[in-house]
């Protein structure tokens, strides 16, 4: 982010330079607010009662009540577990994240390294697998998944993850900037097997991008709300966007016996890990987004 | 690797993995799919599939066979269910979209701009980012929350009961797809102004053009490719838009069916108009391979080609492909 200071032209206008920058910090200001002011709203109406009505800018005392309740067998009967449907979020997170991860890394690496004939084309077809949605030929899947009885299941859920064009896109782009070709001949030179180089030698290499395309598997995988709707009807399968959409349904069919308190205390709970993750590790997260933009 | 030949099979060995997965899971289903769009195949519930989902008798499959292309033609007609929830996404795609660029150009440039010299930008890339990575659907519930006839947000700006509105379900939804899109985009542009070469900015400054001048003539022609990159990815993830709009506009997509998108069309008839709505979502395909199809002609000299054609002559500046996640 070096760079080098204006040294010309520096004179020009100072006024106009300072009233730029009131305008931009003004404007970055609002953005913040309004980035902010839904999450404030969220925690405050987290505290607050049954029915809300209006507008709260400080804390009620229900903080506790509605807590419990997310906890309570009132909402296993209605919703399912919390803690179960937080576990499920977890196992299918992790497990998907490993394997994107690890596979997507492999599968660079085949192309990355080695040279065979169809390399280009394999190159390329993942490229334009990674523009086609996933939900295009999810009428396909779910037709087959029911038809083997699969559809309540983790499966569907984590071993796709094996093929993640996005992140092999990622990895295939860190390796021409960071794996050098000569420390695999190298290894091969010690007698260093294949695969075993790649687990033992280019693995800790890639740990940086690793790392970046790890939190940003998790996350899309613990929001991801279209797949675990379509495939998962058993209540003790279903994740946590799954259950908070049919809290939504529940909310907009009887408004009457809704508890909104019991509601965004729910929301609370369900973005809490990664609003945790993202503020320990938002400097990496950020840096990540623009990752292999930057690097000449 | 000049001299693989004999470590040219273990790059096929190491790509058996991602091939079997996306040949399971993404290849025979979309070979599926495309076969079900050609038949007059519907499949009705036992009992009504409640809202907790899960359907309660047994599935009545009527499957009348092979129907040519009726089901394109039915979901193309004017009230076709592609071409109203195409032109639904659209919609709450472009309310998001116009001003996320238009911020996120604005925001980029400040943040570059040598002689602004802005403070706290880690704080505010970070605030801004904040909202990609919350859950989708518990953003767009929380705004349901806060919209809805006398919650917090519609109290405070005098009660308009936004979601009952085409146009304000419109804009709840527009403004939770800019919000959870403007850092993101920010960011991406940020990295291609900044790859910009600074004696540019000095000589324009010498030659003494104002900051307006040097946005249009300098930096906008220079980021071009990362800009319709930006544009077709973001168009791309607009027609998988299904999180925010089904969470405020529930399966109906009420107000008036204007939060119906494509992608809500497929979750909907999973479970019974299976010939139209494959039919649709090898539309949604089509649409989205022309897109792909541009994006990887925008990245082309950039990445595609240099990648591994001219290999080890100049490290290619390479455009960033983060935002393809969704």
């Amino acid at each position: 982010m070096a760079r080098i200071e204006g040294i010309a032209g520096e004179s020009d206008s100072q006024t106009s330079l300072k009233v730029r920058r009131v305008v931009a910090y003004v404007v970055l200001i609002f953005l913040v607010l309004i980035s902010l002011l839904p999450f404030y709203l969220l925690l405050i109406n987290a505290t607050r009662g049954k029915t809300q009505s209006g507008l709260k800018v400080i804390p009620e005392g229900l903080f506790a009540r509605n807590l419990r309740n997310v906890f309570s067998d009132n909402f296993k009967t209605n919703y399912g577990s919390f803690l179960r449907a937080f576990a499920n979020s977890v196992i299918v997170s992790f497990f998907a994240t490993t394997l994107s991860v690890y596979f997507s890394a492999l599968t660079a690496y085949a192309i990355h390294v080695y040279d065979f004939k169809l390399k280009k084309p394999i190159h390329t077809f993942i490229l334009i697998v990674m523009m086609v949605p996933t939900q295009a030929s999810a009428i396909g899947l779910y037709r087959m998944l029911k038809g083997l009885g699969l559809t309540d299941s983790f499966i569907p859920l984590i071993l796709p993850g094996i093929a993640a064009p996005a992140v092999y896109f990622f990895m295939i782009q860190y390796m021409a900037s960071s794996l050098p070709l000569e420390i695999v001949e190298a290894a091969r030179m010690d007698g260093c097997g294949e695969y075993r180089t790649f687990n033992t030698i280019v693995l800790p290499i890639l740990k940086p991008a690793l790392a970046v395309q790890a939190i940003f598997c998790f996350v899309a995988n613990w929001n991801n709300l279209f797949l675990p709707q379509m495939l998962l009807d058993k209540q003790e399968m279903k994740t946590i966007p799954v259950l908070l959409q049919m809290i939504k349904a529940n909310i907009a069919s009887n408004p009457m016996t809704a508890d909104t308190g019991l509601m965004n205390m729910f929301m609370v709970l369900a973005i809490l890990p990664v609003v945790i993750v993202y503020l320990l590790l938002s400097k990496n997260i950020v840096g990540g987004v623009s990752l292999g933009a930057v690097k000449g | 690797m000049k001299k693989g030949i004999s470590y040219a099979k273990w790059g096929y060995i190491f790509l058996i993995p991602f091939f079997v997965v996306y040949f399971i899971f993404s290849l025979v289903p979309m070979l599926e799919t495309f076969g079900y769009s050609f038949l007059d195949y519907v499949v009705s519930q036992g009992s009504v599939s409640s809202i907790r989902g899960g359907g309660g008798g047994a599935d009545t499959i009527i499957n009348h066979g092979f129907c040519g292309f009726k089901n394109y033609s039915d979901v193309l007609k004017s009230d076709g269910l592609f071409t109203l929830s195409f032109k639904n996404t659209t919609i709450l795609w472009l309310v998001g979209f116009i001003p996320q660029i238009v911020v996120s150009l604005l925001l980029a440039s400040w943040f570059t701009d040598i002689r602004l010299k802005l403070k706290a930008q880690g704080f505010f890339k970070t605030v801004m980012y904040l909202p990609n990575v919350i859950m989708a659907s518990a953003l767009s519930l929380l705004f349901y929350s806060l919209f809805i006839k006398n919650g917090a947000m519609d109290t405070m700006l005098g009660h308009p009961d936004m979601l009952n509105k085409v146009g304000g379900a419109r804009m709840v939804v527009g403004l939770i797809n800019f919000l959870m899109w403007y850092g993101n985009t920010t960011i991406m542009l940020m990295a291609a102004m900044m790859g910009i070469d600074t004696s540019l900015y000095e000589a324009s400054q010498i030659d003494g053009a104002n900051p307006t001048q040097v946005f249009w003539q300098i930096t906008i022609p220079l980021i071009k490719p990362i800009l319709a990159y930006v544009l077709v990815t973001s168009m791309i993830g607009g027609l998988q838009m299904y999180d925010v709009p089904y969470l405020i506009g529930g399966t109906t997509g009420n107000p008036a069916g204007v939060l119906k998108t494509l992608v809500s069309q497929i979750q909907l008839g999973k479970n019974s108009s299976i010939g139209a709505v494959s039919a649709l979502s090898i539309l949604i395909f089509i649409v989205s391979a022309i897109l792909g199809f541009i994006t990887l002609k925008v990245m082309d000299d950039k990445s595609v080609k240099s990648m591994y054609d001219v290999k080890k002559k100049k490290q290619p500046k390479k455009i960033n492909m983060a935002t393809s996640r969704k």
